[in-house]
């Protein structure tokens, strides 16, 4: 299971980097590498040329601010584990990001790389999309942002040109009062969900829910909202009814994939079921 | 002085905790080439043309092999032979090391690349080019049954043998219980986290063939070689290193045993080869792929009269080395460790275009105790009888020993429990499982799970003759060289044979060396399976400690009890080799008992508590004992609940990864207890000992399917098929509530 | 290409081809034959070594990705001596069958330890599902990592 051969080039700037991506049909970004250099062990992946960008400092960092949390491409699951701002910044990233992989994949694995490789099943892309993220990505005709919800176009896709790199994702501002929750299923610990859901709404003066989110992985194709589970929490109290009314439109919303792990009528009850425990999660936040 | 019955911490240890281990893969020599080997990507064709010349032609490649060179013209190409019950009708399904005519599993050798690099070998392997007809593939037993597709046309059909097991007359046992059912164990493999790899050097001066990482069996893959390869066995050397894990698997002779010492010879080079992960999941040998119909026989009281039945097993594509044993011990095995007066089992073995299958730790009785545990509990739940209750009713008795089991045919195999008091390792699994204070929780809700618990009882064989030997060299300093024929695949093989030999000796194990497996020590040796090393090799280092003492007695012209007492330098060299021969089997027994918590809404399976009970005759090493079985328990936790090699209908292979086939890891089964007991020695040998390398795996799947059964009794939900994945789960218990 | 780095406090350079990962060029190109690689997919952690601190598999980081790193394998967690405390504990334990997971587990546990002396056994659990054994059943890994800890609180290190 050794690489194809390629050719490698690690920038020491941005615009270089940008330029090298430009320079050869086949070139690909290299950051972590933790979903990259397994898919080009099975030879899935053969490019020409890696540009690693383990010298862009400026990739990893991550702010945060009155517009919300920015998260530099090169962040890596281990740096949002131990960013203790993040807890009450974005719990719900925190959350999701606590399944992610193992320890030593923890070490490398990025952002960057995660929303680029774009697995149905990663929670990154699907804390992204649940969120209204905005990925900024840069390439030789200059930057633009791309909404979470356009970014991924299918399983392992995503609207990113091969000539250009993500620098950011920024997700919008979490009001500390939010309810959310975070629900997923995996075989083992560490393993890609075979369903997950993300979910949050804020309350209005009234006790009821407006604003909500409700975004699945695993049990799709690319991770997406379920905009017919949000309308039946918003305007309402997030009582046992109301879940039910979200969770069972959540299902009937889906089209999960079968596949060897799992079949789609499994998926799209795992996912109900999902996301009726984080729904109870949620009102359970706000009991607190 | 004694070092038998304590737990010594393990020589081999001071090693592989350094990374001074050396495993195939670490050895390099001089100009040695690397070799990869082109697999059928078809499950099932002709193959009409393999065109090499750009893959030659590629940057740093030596050689490409195919079929036409290993067996040029018309010549046959050699075959794998059927090392364990080897009958005349087995011949025509055996498998060729390379394919010459026709593919008929994914996976299945069709050319060898030799390269400077392994990057560079298999490089050229995507350059070149094949010509496959494709044919339907069998990838099902109604597929192979009707023999519509045949995969060895020479033999006509797609079934190679059904063996019958019997004891009494099951057939016409009538009774007042009766109840039939389909069952079915899922393919599923040892995947030793060291894959396979083989370094073999030809050294055409001295007309010598050395061939590194032989495991388990050395000697028998020498005589394969010697034969296939047209070379006497004087001229091949098999050296065991440093080995990643066994289970059965590895060191069983498969395709690429031929094929790299052929290449090296051919080359006159080393060459080495090691497999990937995707190689060894797709090409090391499978298992456990068994469906059953059986009935089971009871009166109203739960005395069990009769097992009858069928099994079909699925071989894969080929009649592979020891895959023979797989439908043998899952017939002869089915009554486990409980006085079943008749039993009738027909077991087939069939083809179908998926990888070969041979032993893989416990083969044939994992799956036998699944059938047999999921029938008794069955029958218990019908009669309204406790399930423990049930299970101490029908176990042999403590003065029934040696106790018979069913006979073989096929060739006529029969077999006797050697000795156990059964009754002993129930009695103590409840008590440690806290047995009483669990059942209270049974089939409740707490907390969104429905909990369960069950309890099985098993039997694990180990000794297989026909002899082992041991040689004992009195070195110059003093100190004695101990060589066996046993095989170390990670057990601590060195550790115990030394405990024995210092205690027989009356030597401290400082003074002792230990050397193992390779051919290079003994005239003969048997290797490592069927739980038999510490047995046979152990007894052989007893024998041979015996004629080491009874030398120097006659040579000092005194009685000598330790040699510890004696100046053993001045009496060396002296060289002794002793043989222990043996036709019967010891059997280790135990009981197990798990504690499960399914959520019914997602069908998770959480294992809560786990422990095993084991009587293993007697014990050497605690502490290592305790390993074997804890290890044991775990593997058979990832058959039952993990680990599955899946197909799709065209017979390509799906689970090529090690995200995609789940081995268990530490999160998984956090609660496995052990207990290991000596109430029962073995009379069949000066030890008292018996195998233990296995029966913690035998009724892993019985017991946790036989907990989940009990946890979702409430629901209706029968457990009949394996893993029991949260997919399954959940769909049992929708099919559950369907039929209610 | 040619790469620099610190391998076990020694400076080591290497010449390798681009698509060289770390472990090959730590067992075959430089000889230390200790890490091992048991599936090349980034999931066993047979071949997790420490990267400037930090665990990383190393079947899945480039060779050039190395470059001015200093890194620590099984050979640079032994002594010539005796064992350290870590190894003592998974061999008083048993924590080890076969071995070939082993220094995967060793150098994991020790980055875990270095920065979390008094991590619990489920902490302890959680870091290691991401190193599979196939013989032990972890439970005397888990035993063997949690009685070591002692050896890494005040600043003792191996």
């Amino acid at each position: 299971m050794k690489f194809a051969p390629f050719e490698y080039a690690a920038p020491a700037t941005l615009a270089e980097a940008v330029a090298l991506l430009a320079s050869s049909g086949g070139a690909k970004v290299l950051a972590g590498g933790q979903s990259l250099l397994p898919t080009m062990a099975f030879r899935l992946a053969t490019p020409s040329l890696l540009v690693d960008i383990r010298r862009l400092n400026d990739l990893r960092r991550i702010s945060i601010g009155a517009d919300g949390v920015r998260l530099g491409a090169r962040t890596r699951w281990r740096d949002i584990e131990d960013d203790a701002r993040l807890r009450t910044a974005h719990p719900l990233l925190v959350a999701a990001i606590s399944h992610v992989a193992h320890y030593q994949i923890r070490n490398r694995g990025t952002v960057g790389g995660s929303l680029a490789h774009a697995d149905p099943a990663a929670e990154m892309p699907g804390i992204a999309v649940a969120c209204d993220a905005q990925i900024r990505v840069l390439g030789p005709k200059g930057e633009r942002v791309i909404e979470a919800g356009r970014f991924f176009t299918g399983a392992l896709t995503t609207s990113l040109a091969d000539d250009e790199l993500i620098v950011e994702v920024h997700l919008p501002a979490w009001p500390a009062a939010r309810r959310w929750g975070f629900e997923e299923l995996a075989r083992r610990r560490g393993d890609f969900a075979l369903a997950g859901v993300a979910t949050y709404y804020d309350v209005d003066a009234g006790g009821k829910a407006v604003n909500a989110h409700v975004g699945v992985i695993g049990a799709c194709l690319r991770p997406h909202r379920i905009p017919q589970a949000e309308k039946a929490l918003n305007g309402r109290v997030v009582d046992d009814a109301a879940i039910q009314a979200a969770a069972r439109a959540a299902e009937a919303a889906l089209e999960p994939p079968s596949d060897l792990h799992a079949s789609a009528a499994y998926r799209r009850a795992l996912a109900g079921t999902l996301l009726e425990r984080a729904l109870q999660q949620a009102a359970q936040r706000g009991k607190a | 002085m004694s070092y038998v019955g304590q737990s010594i911490e393990r020589i081999e240890d001071l090693r592989l905790l350094r990374g001074r281990g050396r495993y195939v893969d670490d050895l390099h020599r001089d100009a040695m080439l690397h070799a990869a080997i082109l697999r059928s990507p078809l499950a099932h064709g002709l193959l009409k043309k393999i065109r090499v010349e750009k893959a030659k032609a590629m940057p740093g490649v030596r050689a490409v092999y195919t079929a036409e060179d290993v067996a040029p013209g018309n010549s046959k190409v050699p075959a794998i032979p059927v090392r364990l019950m080897p009958v005349d009708q087995l011949l025509p399904f055996e498998q060729p090391v390379i394919a010459r005519t026709k593919v008929r599993y994914v996976g299945e050798p069709m050319a060898i690349v030799v390269a400077d690099t392994q990057a560079q070998a298999e490089d050229a392997l995507d350059a070149i080019e094949l010509d496959i007809e494709p044919l339907p593939a069998v990838s099902d037993r109604q597929s192979s049954e009707k023999n519509a597709s045949l995969l060895i046309e020479e033999a006509g059909t797609n079934i190679p043998i059904t063996y019958t097991a019997t004891k009494g007359d099951a057939l016409s046992v009538r009774a007042p219980y009766v109840r039939r059912e389909r069952l079915i164990t899922n393919r599923h493999s040892a995947v030793c986290l060291e894959p396979r790899g083989l370094l073999a050097t030809w050294d055409g001066a001295k007309t010598k063939l050395t061939v590194e990482g032989a495991a388990k069996v050395p000697f028998q893959s020498r005589r394969v070689i010697s034969k296939n390869m047209d070379l006497p066995e004087d001229c091949i050397d098999m050296i065991e290193g440093d080995t990643g894990g066994g289970f059965g698997v590895r060191g069983e002779f498969h395709p690429e045993d031929f094929l790299i010492p052929w290449t090296a010879r051919k080359l006159g080079r080393s060459v080495k080869w090691v497999e990937d992960r995707r190689e060894n999941l797709l090409a090391a040998n499978h298992s456990r792929d068994i469906e059953a119909e059986l009935e089971i026989a009871c009166e109203k009281d739960g005395t069990v009269l009769a097992l009858r039945g069928k099994l079909w097993v699925d071989m894969g594509a080929y009649a592979r080395a020891n895959g023979t044993m797989v439908p043998r011990n899952c017939a002869q095995m089915l009554s486990g460790p409980y006085r079943v007066p008749n039993l009738h089992i027909q077991s087939t073995m069939f083809l179908s275009n998926k990888t070969p299958v041979g032993t893989y730790r416990g083969p044939g009785r994992f799956e036998a105790d699944f059938f047999r545990e999921r029938m008794f509990d069955l029958a218990a739940r019908d009669l309204g009888i406790d399930p423990v209750e049930f299970r101490r009713k029908n176990l042999a008795r403590k003065d029934e020993f040696p106790f018979p089991l069913a006979t073989l045919d096929l060739p006529e195999k029969k077999e006797e429990l050697d000795s156990g008091d059964y009754q002993i390792a129930l009695e103590r699994c409840l008590k440690e499982f806290g047995w009483e204070e669990k059942k209270k929780l049974q089939g409740k809700l707490v907390e969104g799970r429905y909990h369960g618990i069950a309890l099985s009882c098993f039997i694990e064989g180990g000794a297989a003759g026909p002899r082992e030997s041991a040689r004992m060299l009195l070195d110059p300093d003093g100190g004695v060289s101990v060589f066996v024929g046993g095989t170390s695949i990670g057990q601590g093989l060195e550790t115990v044979m030394l405990q024995i030999a210092a205690d027989a000796l009356g030597l401290p194990m400082e003074k002792l060396r230990i050397f193992h497996g390779s051919t290079t020590y003994l005239k003969e040796g048997f290797g490592s399976f069927h739980s038999r090393s510490t047995v046979m090799s152990g007894t052989a280092v007893l024998l041979a400690a015996k004629e080491l003492k009874e030398e120097i007695a006659k040579r000092t012209g005194r009685k000598v009890d330790a040699l510890r007492d004696v100046d053993l330098k001045s009496l060396a060299p002296i060289s002794i080799e002793s043989t222990f021969h043996n036709h019967r089997h010891t059997y280790a027994s135990g009981a197990c008992a798990a504690h499960v918590a399914v959520d019914p809404r997602t069908g998770d399976v959480r294992l809560v508590d786990y422990v095993t009970v084991e009587d293993v005759g007697k014990i050497v090493n605690p502490l290592l004992a305790n390993g074997q079985i804890v290890g044991a328990v775990v593997q058979g936790l990832g058959g039952a609940l993990l680990e599955h090699f899946q197909y799709d209908e065209n017979g390509q292979f799906l689970t090529g990864s090690l995200a995609d086939y789940l081995l268990p890891t530490s999160t998984d089964f956090p609660s496995v207890r052990a207990f290991v007991l000596e109430d029962a020695p073995s009379p069949i040998n000066p030890l008292g000992t018996k195998g233990a390398g296995e029966g913690g795996i035998v009724s892993v799947a019985g017991v946790v399917a036989n907990a989940v059964a009990a946890a979702l009794a409430p629901l209706g939900a029968v457990p009949r098929a394996l893993p029991l994945s949260p997919p399954r789960v959940w769909q049992m218990i929708q099919d559950a509530r369907t039929a209610a | 290409m040619k790469i620099k780095f610190e391998l076990n406090g020694k400076a080591v350079e290497a010449e390798v081809p681009a698509r060289t990962h770390l472990a090959d060029c730590l067992r075959h190109h430089l000889m230390q034959t200790g890490t091992h690689v048991g599936c090349e997919h980034g999931v066993c952690g047979a071949c997790t070594v420490i990267v400037d601190g930090e665990a990383v598999r190393s079947c899945l980081m480039l060779a050039a990705q190395a470059e001015g790193a200093k890194v620590t394998t099984v050979e640079g967690l032994s002594r010539e001596d005796d064992l350290t405390p870590l190894q003592k504990s998974f061999r008083k334990h048993h924590a080890l069958q076969c071995g070939f997971c082993t220094p995967g587990m060793l150098t994991t546990a020790h980055a875990l330890l270095s920065e979390e002396p008094d991590a619990s056994k489920e902490r302890i659990r959680e870091v290691l599902s991401g190193n599979i054994c196939r013989c032990t059943g972890y439970m005397n890994i888990i035993e063997a990592v949690y009685e070591a800890r002692s050896a890494y609180r005040g600043g003792a290190k191996k």
